[in-house]
């Protein structure tokens, strides 16, 4: 093997992409900017940061003692931005999307309330007016407010003589990171998705950059050199692979500088991830110039093919909160596997053993992808 | 040096190159000639390892050493040097940067490669934008950095598929000088143009192709010796001229009639010249001018296909 050639090859393929600014600038200014934004509107990475509070109206039509001890429990709960108003504007709130719910405690229902508890007459109807585009927070807002009502009608039956009676149980919320004492960084996982996402687009311009090779006579000329097929395809594979582990690595520098992201896990697991990533990324980008004609069309479609990958990968949004039949379909995406990796590796905080899953996948692919670009190759010129 | 024996090549049921032989020495040049369709790019693909032959074989290098080239035939490849149709340069490398990677892909390294990239450059007229990217390059500029970069591994053989389309004649005249000095320095070269007059001014010896053939291979004298008139009648005539009648005069050939010019061809100027103007006059017809040539190849490209050369 001429090593020397299998250099040059490399050499020049990383001179031209890293000289190439304004593709330099879209592979790395782009991820961390959307991973940023992403980071920061899932909890960003602030250890002191509190969880986002729902804002809610509450009306009190009531105005007893009762009625009000629940409006000062609600508004006292830190889970809820709380606006007392009349009832029209508390709805009006609600229509409008400004609040997730309004919350109408009707007019006797502080008599009716333990009367109701006890047995004795019909239950009075609290109305919640809720905003349907965010009905995922209407669970949160049921449980909390039956909370508060039960809490301050124990309180009230205390008060009156009767045995007080309060929840049986208290709730302590603990954060399942990588250490007790390492608070979870949602840029992490937004890092890995935008990461995987750019550099898969990185991986395109692999395949299309053959493709325009092709087309400009560049690589009839490199045909024609005493240069095997295997340093030819290879060549473009390590120049690619090479290629992506620098963007990782400057896309993880900026999210550990500026963003406090942590490789909290197996830092040797990390970089296996990245590797088989990084290979998969230029294997992917030579199987888009095997079935590829032109650099246009190619182009168009490998964008739409890395967006779907990346979209059922848990790029954008965690795959956990896919449903279980997409959890379970999305294991024979690979981009799934190099965000979990990256995932385990960074905030979950898990070991080696971790990524060997990842890494034999993301390999596997890798392999695939190679064995099909090399099958589906046209190498000779087409001719008429 | 360059030899090739029966290749054949087709493309599913179309034949595009049947039975073609030819042979480059060194110090030659071979124009390669054909209309469009030819089988001229393909013959090339076939002669540099790019496709591979159906039938037939390729040498290259002398009876002393020559070598089969196959499609993994590294050594023979390496006696080869291609100039594509296509500018297969990279625009964003330097000129110098582009002709070391060509150099190194070839085996290359080191001091020899820095004098190679130096001797090419300088042979093109280009040493003094080594490190200027070809996009900052005149068309002229870029032709010639692309012939440079077949030559940087010094190759006894050079394929050059049309490398002057789009040139202008001043970078035409420079990349003919850089050819005739390769010729000099012993290189075998192969040479395909549509360009009648580029191959009238460079080759050696000419192969006619056509529907994937070659229909001639010759010396340009040798093939002006095939034409049946070889010469030609150029005459202005105060008037419409019966042609037909004309063509059928002894010794007389393709007469051809544009306003008051008159052409004929003509195989021997002493006979035809004087008969044609007693035709003439006893036609009524005055004569104002007369001139003579003889034909190009064009014409014989003509004669022996049929079809101009850019058909």
């Amino acid at each position: 093997m001429n090593l020397s050639a299998f250099r040059a090859l490399v050499r020049k393929d990383l001179v031209l992409y890293f000289s190439n600014r304004r593709a330099l600038i879209m592979s790395i200014a782009a991820p961390i900017v959307i991973a940023a934004f992403f980071g920061s509107i899932f909890g960003g990475g602030d250890d002191d940061a509190k969880p986002s509070r729902i804002p809610i109206a509450f009306v009190d039509r009531d105005a007893s003692t009762l009625s009000q001890a629940i409006a000062a429990s609600v508004k006292a709960d830190p889970a809820f931005d709380v606006k007392v108003l009349d009832e029209p504007a508390a709805i009006a709130l609600a229509r409008e999307g400004k609040v997730r719910a309004a919350v109408v405690l009707p007019a006797g229902f502080g008599e009716a309330a333990p009367r109701a508890l006890l047995g004795g007459s019909a239950k009075p109807t609290i109305a919640v007016h809720f905003d349907p585009s965010q009905a995922t927070a209407m669970p949160l807002v049921r449980g909390l407010l039956t909370q508060h009502v039960m809490q301050a009608i124990g309180d009230g039956l205390g008060t009156g003589g009767a045995a007080a009676f309060s929840l049986p149980f208290t709730l302590q919320a603990q954060e399942s990171t990588a250490a007790p004492r390492v608070p979870y960084n949602s840029y992490a996982h937004s890092f890995a998705g935008m990461g995987v996402q750019f550099i898969l687009f990185m991986g395109i311009e692999v395949g299309v950059g053959v493709l325009l090779a092709r087309r400009l006579g560049l690589w009839k000329r490199l045909r024609a050199a005493p240069l095997s097929r295997t340093m030819l395809l290879g060549s473009h594979i390590a120049s690619g692979a090479i290629t992506a582990l620098v963007l990782l690595a400057i896309i993880y520098a900026a999210a550990i500088l500026i963003f406090g992201v942590r490789i909290a896990g197996s830092v040797a697991g990390f970089v296996g991830v990245a590797i088989a990533f990084a290979l998969l990324t230029s294997s992917f980008g030579l199987l888009i110039a095997a079935i590829g004609k032109t650099p246009e069309a190619t182009r168009g479609l490998a964008i739409f093919a890395t967006l779907v990958m990346v979209m059922l990968g848990g790029a954008w949004v965690p795959s956990f909160i896919f449903p279980p039949w997409l959890q379970t379909a999305s294991l024979v995406v690979p981009t799934r596997w190099a965000v979990d990796g990256l995932d385990a590796m960074t905030w979950r905080g898990l070991g080696f053993s971790a990524a060997i899953a990842p890494i034999v996948v993301l390999l596997a692919f890798s392999v695939l992808f190679a064995a099909l670009a090399v099958w589906r190759f046209d190498w000779e010129e087409p001719r008429g | 040096m360059l030899e090739a024996r029966g290749l054949c090549k087709s493309y599913g049921d179309r034949p595009v190159v049947t039975d073609l032989s030819l042979a480059v020495g060194a110090g030659e040049i071979v124009g390669l000639l054909g209309p469009n369709g030819a089988g001229k790019s393909t013959t090339v693909a076939m002669l540099c390892g790019l496709v591979g032959a159906d039938r037939g074989q390729v040498f290259v290098g002398d009876a002393s050493d020559r070598v089969e080239l196959r499609d993994d035939s590294l050594d023979a490849k390496q006696r080869i040097g291609v100039v594509p149709q296509e500018l297969s340069i990279y625009e964003n490398l330097g000129a110098a940067a582009n002709l070391k990677l060509f150099g190194a892909v070839y085996g290359l390294s080191g001091a020899l490669l820095a004098e190679r990239v130096d001797a090419a450059l300088t042979l093109v007229g280009l040493a003094d934008r080594a490190k200027d990217k070809p996009n900052t390059f005149s068309g002229g500029m870029k032709r010639r950095l692309n012939i440079a970069a077949a030559l940087v591994h010094d190759p006894d053989v050079l394929l050059l598929d049309e490398p002057t389309v789009g040139v202008d004649p001043q970078s035409r005249n420079a990349i003919f000088d850089n050819l005739e000095e390769l010729r000099r320095r012993g290189k075998a070269l192969l040479y395909t143009t549509h360009y009648m007059e580029e191959a009238e001014r460079l080759c050696d010896r000419v192969v006619i192709m056509d529907h994937g053939q070659v229909v001639a291979s010759d010396t340009l004298a040798g093939l002006y010796r095939r034409l049946p008139a070889a010469e030609t009648l150029e005459l202005e005539v105060d008037g419409p001229v019966d042609l037909v009648a004309l063509a059928r005069e002894p010794g007389i050939e393709r007469p051809a009639q544009d306003g008051t010019r008159l052409i004929v061809h003509v195989a021997d100027l002493g006979t035809a010249a004087p008969a044609l103007l007693i035709w003439l006059s006893a036609r009524g017809h005055k004569v104002q001018r007369i001139s003579s040539g003889r034909a190009d190849l064009e014409d014989v490209f003509l004669s022996l296909t049929g079809r101009q050369p850019r058909d």
